[in-house]
Order: structure tokens, then C-alpha cells, then sequence
């Protein structure tokens, strides 16, 4: 049977992470479909010089950035001058108006949408629904998970969650398929769904992997030629993304795409890459007639003030640190409630949606690692973890909003006796004796240590003293 | 990742940081540090007024505290000897952390020049000491555990097993997901207790399913968190730090 339909939010993570662990089938697929993306992974970087690549990516990222400004005025113009309506959004409600607005400008009831995580934030499908226009996910993953009546569990694979059997229920429940193990029996069914589709659908809708500034290009990166068709068949194309999507140069995307498709599936290329430069032109025999790019900001130039936490917006969205995350790999996509999981959305949705509502995000990580080494573009992701809790726990005063909101008395005077001994050597020495001399009597259950481990046993003699004894001995 | 680190040859006098859980819980380790580089030739200090690095505040968020526990060690350590940190995480912290923990303070210089001198103790042993070891034990097949922190906040995959290999009657046996985190996370392991535990089941089964009479790690974070599962479902395998594997089978 295929899943139950089910709301996840940020709020509940504590939950719905118990949920996840307990379900040996998510275990199972996440496990095996995250050791699968990590060995594709490795192995198409194998002949590369890897570091030399991720530090050619960052820097891009990272010049970009440093004019972003002055590059998203010059992809406005650029864009303009080859017929490409440029629509700015303060926030996704804007962003959803806006596009809702260009489809009832047009008539439109039926719009087919490539993949667009950036549509997810704003839940634009519902708000086109709301105003009686249906929006149909063309994305292999993205059609599952429309048909399942949930949202994406990883950034680039979104029905990952889902295992060969479970997608033949829903194509059966939903759209009468026969049942089969045959996934190209599958595919084929899909693909016959989606092809009218797109001869009919009065708009468009796509995301933009990277936004070219000198020349006004929108580079579209996909597998499965719904991308193309989403962008060429209907008679209006709307491209939606965040501000941060911008580059400078069009040289500047040959490396980017290079790291972005090896880090994310492992391909060395995708079947499919698309620069979308305009409009259809008078001798052309096809394309839209109309494209509109929608920049979106919801949050991103407040993140762009703060010099650390900048970095969130170098990402690609490759998803290689979730591929990566021994969190994400147990309790999966939807545990973390929000349209980006894992390291990434970690990081990026407490300035979406604020720490109030994030604010078990940022802690639930080991601070492996895993997801900074893997980055293609060097985002010092447990480093901004880090920064973000200490936004949760301080006095307010910060860039993120919702900033202090895991401040409690309690745990500040907890570590402010932590401190107190740590910066007083002979309280510290006395206090490791006397946890020795009653080491007996220490506590074996020390709450959730003890649900899964045995509790450790202060030692008869403290290391202070025993350096001492040793010192004697050998006559010092 | 860390950059190719230049190593200086062997000094005379090192200070060790025993870190706090060695302290508190696993001192044996600490003192076998001291008798491995004593070994070697190498005269051990000890700054008696050493309490902890500062890092569970530092990575719970709390970097008022963290830098005020951190200042406290930054003056222990006044002669230009190796800092020797028998854990990665507390290494980690010391020499990636503290430089930017205190950016912008009058100790930055002095925690950047105590930074530049931290060495994890099996980087010290393979890199500095060239370390050559005479095996007295009996055959054993054994796992390591890297952590997190020494592999990558200190780019030391290598030196733990490095050092292993030397043990003639020890058969280095590899597990599936080595590079794989314990589950341990400071703080982590009691926020998100459940996530952690299922985190520290998959390492320790497969610990297990490697074959392994007994696991290393050079962190006792890892230590406590990785022996405890195993103590709780009452296996028979246990866990040692390195420091004390070594000296035990080659004194």
C-alpha cells in the first residue's frame, strides 16, 4: 500500500524522526538509495582533481555573490533585451501572485511544471489551485509525489522515499495503471500520462539551475526531457528562482555543472542541458511565445547581509550533503519538515521560516562533517550549524529571525557554572575527585544517554592525579 | 580538509592536554599517552590548571562560555613546545576553532600561535616521533574507529591505522561505512537521543559484523558513546582508546 497521506512540519521533528526510525521500510530505501548516490558519487570524481574543482566552484559562488547586486541588474537588462520579461517577488506570496497573475493574463487553467524546488517553498501548486488553475508536476519524482499527495523528500530525487512497490501502488491507486515490478513498465505509463499534458497546458513553469548575467541565459539541468518540453511546448514559459541563482560569466557554468551533476547523481553529464535565451524569434518553428523570469528573494538578501552566513547561498542544490548525512540517511526527507532537508536546509530554512519554528534543525546534526567535505562548493556547513544555534540560544540580538528563541534560563545557568568550574583549576580538580570517590553511587540512568547506552563511570582517579603518582615514581 | 601540514622534527619537551572526558573518565588513556612519548625521549608536561577546551559549549552555541573556558588553557601552554591532544575533537577545536572564537579579541594571536602547535597524539606519534613499535600481544583482530573530527576538522584518516599496522600480532579489520559518524555529537547524542542511538547501533553492528575482537578510537567521545551501546546490549566486545591499546601491547 502506498503511504498515507501526511502533513510534516519543522515543529514536529522530534516526532516525525521517531516515526522514521521506527519504520524499518523508509530505513531501508533511504539506506540503500543514499549508499547508492554516495558510491556514483565517488566514482565520477575519480579522475578528478577534486579539490581544484570544488575551490574553482566556490570562488565563482563566492564572486558572484560579491556583486550580486550589480548582476542581478545586469541579468534584468540582458534578459529584457532578448525578450525575457524580468518580474521581481519580495517574498513567495508575491512570487505565487505574480505567476498566477501572467496564467490568468493568458486564460490559462492547465499548467505543466518542470522541477522547481523554489516553487516548492512558496507552494505555488496550491495557490494556482486556488485561483482554479491545475498544475501538474512533469518530474518523474515530482509526478509521484504530486499523485501521492506529498511533497519532495530529497532536493534532486524526490520520490527517494519511495521503493519500486510502493510506486506501483500509487500509479495503480491514482491513475489505474496495472501493477507491475517493471520499472520501465512504469516509466513508459508515466511518460504516456504526462505527454498529452504537455501539448495542452497553457504555461510553462520551470526553476533555473544558474541565471547567466553577461547574457541574460537561463541553464536548465535535467535528466528526462521534461524540462525542455515544459519550456518549449506550452505557448508561455514562466522560469521561477531565488536571487542567489546568478552567475557572471557563461564560462563560469562549465565548472559548476561539472560538480553540480557528478555530486548530485554521479553523472558526468545529464541527458539533458537547456539555455534558455529567449522567446520564440520570427523564424523559429517552436518555443514559447512568452518567457518571464521570476526572481524570488523570500529571505535571501537579509542572509546576504551577514558575511557568515552569506555562504548559505553559494549552495547549488546539488543535494550531495544529504546524500552524505548519517541524520538524513536514517530519518529521511520528510522528518525535517520542510521543502529543503538535510545539511542544507538546516542551514537554509531557519531564514526562510525562521528559528521559531526551525529551531530543532540546527541541532540535529553530529557536526560530522560528511556534508562539508562533500560540498562542490565548499559551504562550510557545520560551521553555520554552529552559527545558527548560537543564533537559537542567544540574547536575540541576531540575522536570523526568530534569533534567542531557545534561550532558557535553565540551560544558560548550566553552563554558566560549566564555565565557572572550567576557569577555576582547583574547583575542577577537586570536583573530578569527588565524582571518583562516589563513583559508586553515580547514576546508571542518565536520562536519554541511557535509553541506548550504558552509562559511563566517573574514574576511581582523575588524570591530574595520576600524572601526579606517576611523576613520583619516576623521582620528580 | 587540511592543508599538507608541515612537521617539525622531534622536540624535547612536548605539554600535553589531556582533555576532559580522559580526565574524568578514561584517565588510564591519558597516562598511557604520557608513557608512549616518554618512550620516545620525549619529556611530557603537564600544565596542572588544564580543565577542558571549551568545544561542548562552542558547538552547543554558548561561545560567551566556551571562550571564556578556552581563554583559562590559552596561558598554560608558554614555551614554544607541541600541544599534544590525545582526541581529535578537542584537537579539532583547538586548532580550527580557537583562531576564529577569539578573531577580533586581544588573544587572537596567542590562539592562533597555540593553534599552530596542537597536534592530535597519533598525528604526533606517526608524523613527528616516526614511531616504531615492538607488538607483545597476542593475535587480535581489531577495528578502528576514527572520529568524525580527527578525519575531517583534522585530515588524519591515516594515523590511527597507520600506527595499528605496526602491531605485528594485530589484524586491522575494516568495517562497512568506516568514515561513517558514531552517533556521539556531544550534545547531540541527548537532543536528538533517538537519532543518535540509531546511529551508534548501525556503527557498533557493524564493528561487529567486521569480524573485530575489539574496537580503537583515538576519542573518547566516540569511546564512551560506541562501548556503551555495546556494554547495553551486553556484547562482548570492548573498546579501548589507542593510547593504551599501543602501550599495553608493546610494554
Amino acid at each position: 500500500m502506498s503511504q498515507p497521506v501526511q502533513t510534516y512540519t519543522p515543529q514536529a521533528f522530534h516526532r516525525q524522526a521517531h516515526e522514521a526510525l521506527e519504520n524499518p521500510q523508509i530505513r531501508a530505501n533511504f539506506r540503500k538509495a543514499m549508499d547508492g548516490l554516495m558510491g556514483k558519487r565517488r566514482k565520477a570524481f575519480d579522475d578528478w582533481d577534486l579539490e581544484t574543482l570544488r575551490e574553482l566552484g566556490a570562488n565563482i559562488r563566492l564572486r558572484a555573490l560579491s556583486k550580486l547586486p550589480d548582476l542581478l541588474e545586469q541579468l534584468e537588462a540582458n534578459c529584457e533585451a532578448n525578450g525575457i520579461r524580468v518580474h521581481w517577488a519580495e517574498n513567495g506570496e508575491q512570487a505565487c501572485e505574480l505567476i498566477t497573475e501572467i496564467c490568468q493574463r493568458h486564460g490559462a487553467s492547465s499548467v505543466i511544471k518542470g522541477k522547481s524546488m523554489v516553487s516548492e517553498e512558496m507552494h505555488l501548486n496550491a495557490h494556482l489551485e486556488k485561483a482554479g488553475i491545475d498544475a501538474l508536476e512533469s518530474d518523474l519524482g515530482e509526478y509521484l509525489v504530486q499523485l501521492n499527495e506529498q511533497t519532495p523528500s530529497h532536493i534532486i530525487m524526490p520520490a527517494i522515499h519511495l521503493n519500486t512497490g510502493e510506486i506501483s501502488d500509487i500509479m495503480h491507486e491514482r491513475t489505474g495503471t496495472e501493477r507491475t515490478t517493471d520499472v520501465d513498465a512504469m516509466t513508459a505509463a508515466a511518460r504516456a500520462q504526462l505527454r498529452e499534458r504537455f501539448m495542452t497546458a497553457d504555461v510553462g513553469v520551470s526553476g533555473v539551475n544558474f541565471a547567466v548575467a553577461e547574457t541574460g541565459t537561463l541553464c536548465l539541468v535535467e535528466n528526462e526531457g521534461n524540462g525542455r518540453l515544459t519550456t518549449t511546448a506550452p505557448p508561455v514559459h514562466i522560469a521561477v528562482t531565488g536571487i542567489e541563482k546568478v552567475v557572471e560569466h557563461l564560462a563560469d557554468v562549465p565548472p559548476l555543472y561539472a560538480l553540480l551533476t557528478r555530486s548530485a547523481t554521479g553523472q558526468h553529464v545529464t541527458t539533458y542541458f537547456n539555455m534558455i535565451s529567449s522567446p520564440r524569434k520570427a523564424d523559429e518553428h517552436d518555443g514559447p511565445e512568452e518567457v518571464h523570469l521570476v526572481l524570488v528573494d523570500s529571505g535571501r538578501s537579509r542572509v546576504y547581509q551577514d558575511d557568515e552566513l552569506l555562504d548559505t547561498l553559494r549552495c547549488i542544490r546539488c543535494g550531495a550533503c544529504m546524500n552524505h548525512c548519517p541524520v538524513y540517511t536514517r530519518v529521511g526527507g520528510h522528518t525535517y519538515g520542510t521543502t529543503y532537508p538535510g545539511p542544507i536546509g538546516a542551514i537554509l530554512m531557519p531564514h526562510l521560516m525562521g528559528l521559531e519554528a526551525t529551531k530543532d534543525l540546527p541541532s540535529a546534526s553530529s557536526l560530522c562533517g560528511a556534508c562539508g567535505e562533500v560540498c562542490p562548493v565548499k559551504i562550510p556547513i557545520p560551521d553555520l550549524l554552529v552559527r545558527l544555534r548560537r543564533e537559537a540560544v542567544g540574547d536575540g540580538v541576531g540575522n536570523v529571525p526568530g534569533a534567542g528563541v531557545k534561550r532558557s534560563r535553565k540551560e544558560v545557568a548550566a553552563w554558566k557554572s560549566w564555565q565557572w568550574l572550567a576557569t577555576h583549576p582547583g574547583a575542577w580538580r577537586g570536583a573530578t575527585l569527588v565524582a571518583g570517590s562516589f563513583r559508586a553511587l553515580a547514576p546508571s540512568h542518565l536520562g536519554p544517554w541511557t535509553q541506548y547506552r550504558s552509562a559511563p563511570k566517573p574514574a576511581k582517579t582523575s588524570l591530574h592525579t595520576l600524572i601526579k603518582r606517576h611523576r613520583k615514581e619516576k623521582g620528580e | 580538509m587540511t592543508a599538507v601540514k608541515l612537521y617539525p622534527p622531534r622536540p624535547d619537551k612536548v605539554y600535553l592536554f589531556g582533555t576532559c572526558l580522559i580526565d574524568m573518565l578514561y584517565p588510564e588513556a591519558g597516562l598511557d599517552a604520557v608513557r608512549l612519548l616518554e618512550r620516545e625521549g620525549t619529556e611530557v608536561i603537564f600544565p596542572d590548571d588544564q580543565t577542558c577546551c571549551g568545544q561542548p559549549a562552542y558547538t552547543s552555541g554558548y561561545h560567551t562560555e566556551a571562550r571564556a573556558v578556552a581563554r583559562a588553557q590559552l596561558d598554560l601552554f608558554p614555551e614554544p613546545w607541541p600541544i599534544i591532544v590525545p582526541s581529535g575533537s578537542c584537537g579539532g577545536m583547538m586548532r580550527t576553532h580557537y583562531p576564529s572564537l577569539f578573531a577580533g579579541t586581544p588573544e587572537e594571536a596567542r590562539a592562533r600561535e597555540v593553534a599552530d602547535r596542537v597536534f592530535e597524539l597519533t598525528e604526533f606519534l606517526v608524523h613527528v616521533c616516526h614511531l616504531t613499535l615492538e607488538d607483545r600481544g597476542a593475535p587480535e583482530k581489531v577495528a578502528m574507529h576514527t572520529s568524525c573530527s580527527a578525519r575531517r576538522e583534522m585530515g588524519l584518516a591515516e594515523t590511527g591505522p597507520a600506527l595499528l599496522a605496526k602491531l605485528g600480532q594485530v589484524e586491522l579489520v575494516e568495517q562497512e561505512r568506516a568514515s561513517e559518524c558514531c552517533g556521539f555529537g556531544g550534545t547531540f547524542a541527548v537532543r536528538h537521543p533517538e537519532v543518535s542511538g540509531a546511529m551508534v547501533e548501525d556503527k557498533s553492528r557493524a564493528i561487529e559484523a567486521a569480524g573485530a575482537e575489539r574496537f580503537v578510537t583515538s576519542d573518547c567521545g566516540c569511546l564512551m558513546n560506541i562501548a556503551g551501546r555495546l556494554a547495553h546490549r551486553d556484547s562482548t566486545l570492548e573498546g579501548e582508546h589507542i593510547a593504551s591499546y599501543l602501550w599495553r601491547r608493546t610494554s
